[in-house]
Parts: C-alpha cells; sequence; structure tokens
C-alpha cells in the first residue's frame, strides 16, 4: 500500500509572489482584533473579574426563566443563566459584588439558599476581587515572560532577524486568537490564557522548523536569491508542517468534542491557534525575513556549525 | 546515527520497561494492585480535585490584627510608663503600624524618648517632635507574622481534620495565605463555616449598673464596652450587652467540648484544664449572683446568671442552637481559636459526580485522539507510522510512570495537555520521517538517507520543543490549580516525546534495519 501523502511530493507554491495578500491579510486581522480588543473588550471569566460560578443539574429539565426571575430578584447585580449541555445542566455566573471578600461570601450563600434543595450543585467557584487582580497581573507577567524569553532563545540560536521575525508571527497569533475571543464573546478565563500560551509555544516551534531549514539552504545555497530560497525552504518543509499540525488537530478535535463541556473553550481557542500559527509561520514569518534584510553572506568558518548542529 | 552499542540499546529498553512498571498502578482501581510484592510500586497518579470532587479555598491570615494587638498591648505598657515618671501625654494609641504617643510638654520630650526606648528591647523609636512612635524592628514584625500563620496552620488543621475527610492539603503560601484542598468534600459551605470563623471565647462579667440603652445616652461607664448579642442568641435576649472589658477566663484554657442535649435541645459542653477550672471556679464564687457572658468573635453567646460556684471546671453553653450548629461550634472550641481572623479569598469546589463525568469525557477523548493519531500515521507512513506508532505509546507509559513518580497531580486540563502532546509528539518523527524521504529523493541509500535523516532532524526536534518548554515552564510557575497540572503533563510529555522519538523509534528503525536488510523504502 502506498502511503498517503497529504501534500504533493513535488509541490512547489510561490508563498513569497503572493506576500503582500498575506500582509494585507493579517493587518487586516491583526488591527480589526486589536480595536475590538479595546472598544468592545474581553469577556473575562471570574477568574480575572472576581465574582461567582455555579453549575447546578435542575430536577429535570432547566426552568431558565424562572431560574432568572428568582436569582435575578435577589439584588445581587447582574445574574447570567446559561443553559449548556445536557437541559437540566445549568450555568450561573454572578459579577463581583461591591464590597470585599465578605460581601463575595455573603451573596454566595444568598443564592444557594435561594436555589433551594431541588438543585444539585455541581461546581461552585468563587474569586474574591483580590485574587481576581492578582489572577490577572500573573497573566500578564506569564505571557510577557514567556514571549521575552522565548525570543532570547531564538536570538540565541539565529540571526536577530529571525528573532524578530517568529516574535512578530508570535504576537500576530497571540493578539488575533484574543481577537476571535472578543468578537466570539466567549469566556476568556485561566484556561484560555493557557491555552494561548500553548499557542504560543506551538507557533514557535512551526516557525523554527522553518527557520531551521532557511538556515540550513542559505549555507548550502549560497547564490540563491533570497526569495526563491525561502520558497524552496517553506515548500519542502510544507510536508511536515501540514502533518504535524494535523495530527494535533486531529486530538484536539477529539478533545473538543469529547471532553466535556469545562474544557471547551480551552480547546476551542487551541484550534483556532494552531491554524493561525500554522498559517503565520508559513505567510507571516517567512515573508517578514524579505522584510527585515536578512543578511545573505554568512561568514567562512560558520559552516561547521551545520555538522556541529547536527550531531546534537 | 544507526548504530547503538549494545548498552545504549540495553538502556533505553530498561527506561520502557521501568515505564510500565511504574506506571502500571494506574491501570488498576485504586487499591486493588497487587503491592505484595514489595519491589513492586504501588504509587497511583494522584487525581485533582477537579477530576475526583473536593474543595479548594484560599485563605488570608489576617496579621494586621495579631500585629495591632500586639502595639495595644505595648501602649498599655508605654501608659504605665510614661505615668510612673508623671509625664504628660495625650493621644496613645496603637495601631497596625506602631504604638505613638503625644507628650506635652516640650522640655520632657527626650527624657520620654530615652524611656521608651528601653520599654522593649525589640522596638525602635521613630516620631517628629513631640510625636513619639514605637515600632518593632523588621525581623520581630516578621518573627509575629511567622508565629501567627503557623498557629494558624496548625489550627486550620485541626479543624479540617475533624470533618473527617481523607488526605486534606494545608500549606502555607506566599506571606500571610493558607491554602485548604479537602478531596471528596460535598458541601464546601461546612468548610466554609469552619475555617470562616476565628472562635474567639472568652468569658466576660456583665456590667449591670446600666442597661447598654442608658449607657449609650448616658456615657458608657469606664471597663465596659458594649457587645452585639450573637444570631443564634436564645429568643428573648437582648440585642446588645454592657459587658466589663476585662477577660475574667480566656478560652484559651478550654480542652474539651462537645455537642450534647440539655432539657431536648442542643448545647455545646466545655471543660477547662486545671488552671483555667480553678480561674473559673474562683470567678464564679466571687460573683455569685452576677451575669457572666459567653462571648464568641465579640459577640454574645449567652449570660446566664452565676447561681453558685462552679468548681468542676466544666459548664455548658446554651443558645439557639441545630445539632449542625452545636456540632460545629464544640467543633471549633476543641480545635483552638485562631490568632487572627482568616478572609476567604477564593474557593473552588467540585462535585463528586461532576468529577466522575471529566474523568469519563477525559478518557473518551484520550483514547479517541490516540486512535485518530495511530490511524493516520499508519496510513501516512506506512511501516515507519507504526513504528512511530510504538513510540508514542511508549511515550504515553512514560508520561503515566514520570507522573506517578513524582506523584504529580492530574488535572482535567492535564489530560488536555496528554491530548495534546499526543498529537505532538509524532512531530519529531514526523520531521524525521520526511527528512529521510527527502534525503531518499535526491538518491541517497536507504541507509544512509536514514541515517541522515535522523542526524539533521535533531537541531530542529531541540530547537521546536524547547520553545515549547518555556511556554511550559513558565505557565507552571504562574498558572494555579488545574492549570499548573496542564503545564506539568505538557513538559513531562515534551521530554517524553523527545526520547520516544529520537531513541525508540530510532532503535526500533534500527533494529529493523539490520535483520530485514531493505532495499526498498515505502515512507
Amino acid at each position: 500500500m502506498k502511503p498517503l501523502h497529504l501534500v504533493p511530493d513535488e509541490v512547489n507554491i510561490p508563498f513569497l509572489k503572493l506576500r503582500k495578500f498575506f500582509y494585507i491579510f493579517s493587518i487586516s486581522l491583526v488591527v480589526i482584533s486589536s480595536v475590538l480588543f479595546f472598544t468592545k473588550g474581553l469577556n473575562f471569566g471570574i477568574d480575572f473579574r472576581g465574582g461567582i460560578l455555579l453549575e447546578i443539574k435542575t430536577d429535570g429539565p432547566a426552568d431558565i426563566s424562572g431560574l432568572r426571575d428568582n436569582l435575578g430578584s435577589l439584588g445581587l447585580g447582574d445574574v447570567s443563566i446559561q443553559q449548556f449541555g445536557e437541559p437540566d445542566d445549568v450555568l450561573i455566573q454572578l459579577q463581583r459584588q461591591d464590597g470585599d471578600e465578605k460581601a463575595q461570601m455573603a451573596a454566595l450563600e444568598t443564592v444557594t439558599k435561594a436555589l433551594g434543595d431541588g438543585v444539585s450543585i455541581r461546581r461552585s467557584e468563587l474569586v474574591g476581587p483580590k485574587v481576581g487582580d492578582e489572577l490577572k497581573e500573573a497573566g500578564i507577567y506569564s505571557v510577557v515572560i514567556s514571549l521575552a524569553l522565548i525570543m532570547f532563545y531564538i536570538w540565541l540560536r539565529f540571526e536577530w532577524q529571525f528573532a524578530v521575525a517568529s516574535v512578530v508571527a508570535l504576537l500576530h497569533d497571540v493578539i488575533i486568537t484574543v481577537g476571535l475571543f472578543v468578537i466570539s464573546g466567549v469566556q476568556f478565563d485561566l484556561a484560555t490564557l493557557a491555552a494561548i500560551l500553548t499557542v504560543a509555544g506551538y507557533s514557535i516551534n512551526d516557525t523554527v522548523v522553518v527557520f531551521d531549514r532557511i538556515r540550513e539552504f542559505m549555507r548550502k545555497f549560497r547564490k540563491m536569491d533570497l526569495v526563491e530560497l525561502l520558497d524552496l525552504s517553506i515548500n519542502t518543509t510544507l510536508s511536515r508542517t501540514v502533518m504535524t499540525s494535523f495530527t494535533t488537530l486531529l486530538a484536539l478535535i477529539a478533545l473538543f468534542a469529547f471532553g466535556g463541556e469545562a474544557i471547551r473553550g480551552f480547546t476551542f481557542a487551541l484550534i483556532f491557534g494552531i491554524v493561525i500559527g500554522t498559517y503565520s509561520s508559513i505567510c507571516v514569518a517567512s515573508p517578514l525575513l524579505v522584510v527585515l534584510k536578512l543578511r545573505r553572506k554568512i561568514p567562512e568558518g560558520d559552516e561547521a556549525t551545520t555538522e556541529e548542529a547536527g550531531a546534537l | 546515527m544507526l548504530y547503538f552499542t549494545k548498552w545504549k540499546a540495553a538502556l533505553v529498553l530498561l527506561v520502557c520497561a521501568l515505564g510500565v512498571i511504574y506506571a502500571a498502578p494506574n491501570f488498576f482501581p485504586k487499591g486493588t494492585f497487587p503491592t505484595e510484592a514489595s519491589w513492586m510500586p504501588g504509587k497511583q497518579i494522584s487525581l485533582g480535585l477537579d477530576l475526583r470532587g473536593g474543595s479548594h479555598m484560599l485563605l488570608e491570615v489576617g496579621v494586621d490584627s495579631v500585629i495591632r494587638e500586639r502595639y495595644d498591648s505595648l501602649t498599655e505598657n508605654m501608659r504605665d510608663a510614661l505615668r510612673e515618671q508623671r509625664l504628660r501625654y495625650r493621644g496613645l494609641r496603637g495601631s497596625a503600624d506602631g504604638a505613638s504617643v503625644t507628650i506635652v510638654n516640650d522640655d520632657d520630650v527626650e527624657k520620654a524618648r530615652s524611656m521608651l526606648a528601653k520599654l522593649d528591647p525589640l522596638t525602635i523609636v521613630g516620631g517628629e517632635g513631640n510625636h513619639i512612635m514605637l515600632t518593632y524592628n523588621e525581623k520581630t514584625r516578621r518573627e509575629m507574622i511567622d508565629r501567627a500563620i503557623s498557629q494558624s496552620l496548625e489550627v486550620v488543621r485541626r479543624r479540617v481534620d475533624e470533618l473527617g475527610t481523607t488526605e486534606p492539603s494545608i500549606q502555607r503560601q506566599g506571606e500571610d495565605r493558607i491554602v485548604v484542598q479537602v478531596p471528596g468534600l460535598d458541601d464546601p459551605s461546612r468548610l466554609r463555616d469552619i475555617l470562616g470563623r476565628t472562635a474567639k471565647m472568652n468569658f466576660h462579667l456583665i456590667n449591670e449598673t446600666k442597661t447598654p440603652q442608658q449607657a449609650k445616652a448616658t456615657g458608657i461607664p469606664p471597663g465596659a464596652v458594649i457587645m452585639p448579642g450573637a444570631d443564634n442568641a436564645s429568643p428573648g435576649e437582648p440585642e446588645e450587652y454592657l459587658v466589663d472589658r476585662r477577660v475574667v477566663v480566656s478560652g484559651d484554657n478550654l480542652i474539651d467540648s462537645q455537642p450534647t442535649f440539655n432539657d431536648g435541645r442542643p448545647v455545646v459542653s466545655f471543660r477547662f484544664d486545671a488552671a483555667g477550672g480553678a480561674r473559673f471556679g474562683d470567678v464564679t464564687s466571687k460573683n455569685t449572683g452576677r451575669r457572666l457572658a459567653i462571648v464568641l468573635d465579640g459577640k454574645v453567646i449567652s449570660a446566664p446568671r452565676i447561681n453558685e460556684p462552679i468548681m468542676g471546671g466544666s459548664g455548658i453553653i446554651t443558645g439557639q442552637f441545630g445539632v449542625q450548629e452545636a456540632n460545629d461550634l464544640s467543633l471549633l472550641l476543641r480545635a483552638g481559636a485562631l490568632p487572627a481572623p482568616m478572609k476567604i479569598l477564593e474557593e473552588r469546589s467540585v462535585g463528586p459526580g461532576l468529577g466522575q463525568d471529566s474523568i469519563d469525557s477525559g478518557e473518551i477523548a484520550a483514547i479517541l485522539g490516540m486512535v485518530f493519531v495511530v490511524v493516520f500515521m499508519a496510513i501516512s507512513y506506512g511501516l515507519f507510522g507504526i513504528f512511530a506508532n510504538l513510540a508514542l505509546i511508549v511515550n504515553l507509559v512514560l508520561i503515566l510512570a514520570i507522573m506517578s513518580i513524582l506523584q504529580a497531580t492530574l488535572t482535567l486540563p492535564g489530560i488536555a495537555g496528554i491530548v495534546l502532546t499526543v498529537g505532538m509528539a509524532v512531530d519529531a518523527n514526523v520531521l524525521i520521517f520526511e527528512r529521510i524521504r527527502e534525503e531518499r529523493k535526491i538518491g541517497r541509500s536507504i541507509i544512509n538517507s536514514i541515517d541522515a535523516g535522523y542526524r539533521s532532524a535533531m537541531s530542529t526536534i531541540l530547537d521546536a520543543n524547547i520553545t515549547t518548554l518555556i511556554a511550559a515552564l513558565v505557565l507552571f510557575s504562574f498558572g494555579s490549580g488545574p492549570i499548573k497540572g496542564f503545564a506539568v503533563t505538557l513538559a513531562i510529555g515534551i521530554i517524553t516525546s523527545m526520547f520516544a522519538a529520537i531513541w525508540v523509534t530510532r532503535l526500533i528503525v534500527a533494529f529493523w534495519v539490520k535483520r530485514r536488510r531493505p532495499t526498498e523504502l515505502v515512507l
């Protein structure tokens, strides 16, 4: 049996010729995402906002409007009530209460009492204002620190143009993934943040594979035109890029479909991020090297590094 | 790259075998794994609260109030000293930042300063002009906080132990926080009730010179204070009490407390140690006929009249208790008071039903994801795909083994991390196989192609994985709870997948080449 090749063996797509189109596409996505981020804003979950979340199972199909009337009259501010999964699964969220931690606790007790004995509480979360602010801070730190560390590593291993290009591609992926969350209004919580960091790691992984090949070809084909060389590098690694993205997506789709409600937002972010990350390593990161005027001439004596690296 | 020394091959196989041995207990229901054979490890991966159900609580110890108390008592010493020296002062008060006083006469300031400096060797004298402020030095401050936290930890542990759940975990976090995790607790409100209260119980005498209403109108008598009644005081009790400020018997001397019944109503009995019992006897015999207030956390539970001296060192507390409340109160009294009030900053609870559902759906997703990837690899790379699939299984086994050895916690996002690893783990092999294909295309021999494929893919694999590892490590250090679980499985998965791809598949391929001497490479 002949193995299936997702990408034909003799593939030669002129990616670089299309780069203007990719730039326009990417820049508009980034601009739209940023504008929406600052105007519409993210739908932060209670992890970052503080507040209360209850997942309940009602006796028989849930009476959503009844619940809404019941809980809305408690004077606890915005109460969001959503049915999800099975007809008797309901998610209740309360905004952060005015006042300190004690006020949150009192609100939780009020709601639990109002729900009565007819429902079983499957999950309850309460995040006080202090912790919410801290988690937000830690989240921002973790994104900034991982981006900085990744950039540093790439800079250690490659020329600076590669580091800049890969981080631009990375920011591109992160901004657009966040943009998707703004547009879709899907809740942004701690798990989403973890997904975005994972996407960052994955996207850079993809980019590094292409860059590795570019570096290799730069040593091999010293006379080749940069644009031609980049196209060749992308095309020779295209099969791998597509294969890996495909297997990862296969696993994630299983997770999205069967992994349960609790991690759906998380896998949603991962799936989208991996698609966009694959796109960016092919269509954004590599063409950027042309913009950054990657030095073609590698000084003599650098030749040995290929062997060294190969021996690792 | 295809040549393995005997010991290297043996080492790879040994790692795989150890992986199987350490992962094995996870495939048996808890407790049924035959651990009688002492050479077999019996450790299973511990499940996070989101999978097994339970409560997580983040508490903040109000260290400010501990420090404030110390400064308050320091002001008492200052008052005595200033009076003794006949120095006129005003505004003597303690706060969380220090104990301060203002000296009235300018001439006395120097004298007061040097005298107050000698009062407590651990304090630093500050303040400007007539204003003098005593503060404890940083080391002492830190010691006070540490002591308050370790006492709180101890009390929290005793209280949680009383709930009778298995393996609760109580840990300090940061400077002034405590994390409590109680697996298998159905009702988090119970935990909230017993951790949210300081449970400082003291006995005060009721000041019967005035009613609280009179005191409010005409001034509170010296040494007295108005205290509110507790929410569960018996009906007919007043809402406020005028109480002597002085604590006549302190709850620190309690050694036991039990819920019991009195006239068919739940009450709480208590018993003092020898010193407390003697003191209680002394107070009750000197003040027979007066009313004694039982004060819990600044609220009066009841104020019975002392009919006769109580010499046995024990008594009962009556109030409007339900059985549960009587149970909780006695539990709190037994476990002792917290040195400082605690605030609940965060609470997360998962019921056991949801936990089991999550495990089930996580299992299905993991198995399906695995099947998809395995089938797809076999279709794409034929025999080599099957080699890669073997490595994938080794990879999974190693993840389970390492997590069991490290006793890492598996959470729902952690399962997602494993599934993600399954997808990404084949990446290293994909890189290698694609490279072999290319080498073959430019006309190299089979052996040479395989060799070159491994050789040139290696640095790429390393670069690509290290960047993902960086993201995982950052996640681990900043994340909390479930997210940490994700970072752990991701990081472990990256490392094991590299081992599996670079060593295990290579060993299989090397073995295959040696045995079959292939003349055709279908890839």
